[in-house]
């Protein structure tokens, strides 16, 4: 190809860039934007998280206290302490257990629905699974305390039935929907010719499923799983309630204990602005956010470290 | 982005503008927001030119709202402190005038199938307070609770900067002792009913207002020789129960005909008849 060529194919471009139609240009305009707004969001709220904590970061935190002690005591008329490691394992411990349960369940009811059952129970299936997302946390909550809680105490015949399996349980039930949902979504995502092909072959439907469509829908089963793990690390209202809120290391999932979010949303209504109690919830928020930071990144890191 | 900024504010002033009403703020105290609510809907009906804006956020955030000139009425669970009264007069000196809105019991309950029928006050701050050794029920005179699995004390408990939680702790621990951790930390007293209810193990405490009859509110004595005392209308009045306190609305420097008007109100019997309704004490005659 001679140079002249290559210029006037160069200039023909530009000619057409130019005159792209203004229409066009404002879609882009607004997709860049909202491409944009999310970055700039997250960037505004570590900003504030940081700016409302640092005080506290700077003065009052000792870092073996605030991660080493189990004693979380802001109000305390002897001395004040904020140790949060009994809320971190609180909130480990039930997070894991209640994944324990939902992606199990989500993604073999992610499976059933697509592939199993008829096109008409499909849809009943989605419907009904989808009014579970419907159901507010604070409704949970009580269920957790009326429901649960004495079936806990009489089946497993324990003194209390708000603990770490009752919060489990209900996470379990509560991120369900969306695993569901996000998992059966990357279930038909695999074309048909794949199911086809298989079929072709002679392979009966569970070697489809498990040979074929796993393999196939891998990332987006993961990533399901994934924002299931979000859901129930970021739950406050609900778990408040049928964890028991109570600090101390659960030694056995029978036992009571508390989270990080639902302490942040019990005390930051009543802690007054500015003070070291509200800086001191704020560095929570700021432990709850690196948290959720590294679980999404090494979930991307996984999904890409497969790829390739 | 700007623009939609300056829409809301115009929207704000032009609320706030509205001059057929006048607006009181109210805030403070959770454990008196159900009250204060009750009483400013029955006030629209007495004086209607006068909307009372009732928020709640905790007695420490109204009182620091008042000395802040922010609201015009602060409820508070507590009495207001010596460094506050001088804050608010270091201010804006303005000096914070003190109204008695009604009385408070706080009832410590068990569940029906517990035997105990009362507690002394040495009792709750052995299973409630920090060193305190009473784990079992049997560490409570020998009781035994049927349906308790391991006859274990169950600690129901507020959140630590509730109002409630630190007056319990005051009126059972003294001001130099902390409330064991490990207990559970609901955030409401509908929840602490409502989980007592259902845990034949626990104990709880509340305001008497929430107390029905799914669950069995204790008689409490001062000590092994006092009378043990049932929280009641009456004893919450006369101040013979020992878990009992004042409620206290508060406003600062002279007040305004309309903060001046209402506050009278509260005092009136129309509106202590509501008081009972929403479950307090009135406050007793001066």
């Amino acid at each position: 190809m001679s140079n002249s060529t290559t210029s006037q194919a160069f200039l023909e471009w530009r000619q057409k860039k130019t005159t792209k139609p203004t229409s066009e240009k404002v879609i882009e305009f607004i997709i860049k934007g909202a491409g944009f707004s999310s970055i700039i969001l997250i960037a505004a709220i570590l900003i504030f998280i940081l700016k409302e904590s640092l005080p506290f970061l700077l003065s009052k935190f000792d870092f073996k206290e605030f991660f080493m002690s189990t004693e979380w005591y802001p109000a305390s008329v002897v001395k004040i302490r904020y140790g949060i490691l009994a809320l971190l394992v609180g909130t480990v411990l039930v997070t894991v257990i209640s994944m324990l349960i939902a992606v199990p369940l989500g993604l073999a009811c992610a499976f059933y629905i697509s592939e199993f059952c008829s096109p008409r129970m499909r849809e009943i299936y989605k419907i009904l699974i989808e009014f579970l997302a419907a159901i507010p946390s604070v409704v949970w909550g009580f269920i957790a305390i009326m429901m649960i809680n004495p079936l806990i105490i009489n089946t497993f015949n324990v003194p209390i039935g708000l603990n770490i399996l009752n919060a489990s349980i209900i996470l379990a039930l509560m991120s369900l929907p969306l695993i569901v949902s996000v998992g059966e979504d990357a279930l038909r995502a695999v074309p048909e010719t794949y199911r086809e092909a298989a079929e072709g072959l002679g392979a009966t439907k569970w070697e489809i499923a498990i040979r074929v469509l796993l393999p196939a829908a891998k990332n987006g089963l993961m990533a399901a799983a994934l924002l299931g793990v979000g859901r129930a690390l970021g739950e406050t209202m609900a778990v408040l309630m049928a964890t028991g809120h109570s600090i101390q290391i659960p030694q056995s999932i029978f036992e009571p204990g508390r989270t990080l979010t639902a302490t942040i949303a019990a005390e930051l209504g009543e802690s007054p602005k500015g003070g070291e109690h509200y800086q001191a919830l704020f560095a929570i928020g700021l432990v709850l956010f690196i948290l959720s930071f590294a679980v999404n990144l090494s979930a991307d890191y996984l999904i890409r470290g497969r790829r390739k | 982005m700007r623009n939609i900024f300056y829409l809301v504010m115009m929207m704000m002033i032009g609320c706030s503008n509205d001059d057929r009403m006048l607006i009181v703020q109210n805030k403070g105290s959770d454990t008196l927001v159900n009250l204060a609510q009750a009483w400013a809907e029955e006030y629209k009906k007495v004086n209607p030119e006068v909307a009372i804006a009732v928020s709640g956020g905790g007695s420490g955030t109204g009182i620091a709202a008042l000395i802040n000139g922010t609201v015009d009425i602060a409820n508070s669970s507590r009495a207001i402190k010596d460094e506050e009264r001088a804050e608010a007069m270091k201010n804006n000196n303005k000096v914070i005038n003190e109204f008695v809105v009604g009385m408070d019991a706080l009832a410590v309950f068990v569940h029906p199938k517990n035997p105990l029928d009362g507690l002394t006050l040495e009792e709750i701050a052995c299973i409630y307070g920090e060193g305190g050794k009473c784990v079992y029920w049997h560490d409570i005179r020998g009781t035994k609770v049927s349906g308790c699995h391991e006859n274990k004390i169950i600690r129901v408990s507020r959140q630590s900067n509730s109002g409630t939680y630190q007056y319990f702790r005051e009126a059972t621990l003294g001001k130099k002792r902390d409330l064991k951790l490990g207990s559970m930390d609901l955030n409401g007293s509908r929840e602490s009913i409502d989980l007592v209810e259902k845990t034949p193990c626990a104990v709880g405490y509340s305001g008497m207002g929430y107390l029905n009859k799914h669950v069995k509110a204790l008689c409490i004595s001062k000590n092994d020789n006092a009378e043990c005392i049932k929280p009641t209308l009456q004893t919450a009045t006369d101040k013979s129960y020992p878990i009992s306190r004042e409620l206290y609305m508060y406003t600062a420097g002279t007040p305004s005909d309309q903060v001046k008007a209402y506050m009278e109100w509260t005092q009136s019997d129309a509106a202590k008849v509501i008081t009972i309704k929403a479950g307090y004490v009135p406050a007793p005659k001066k």
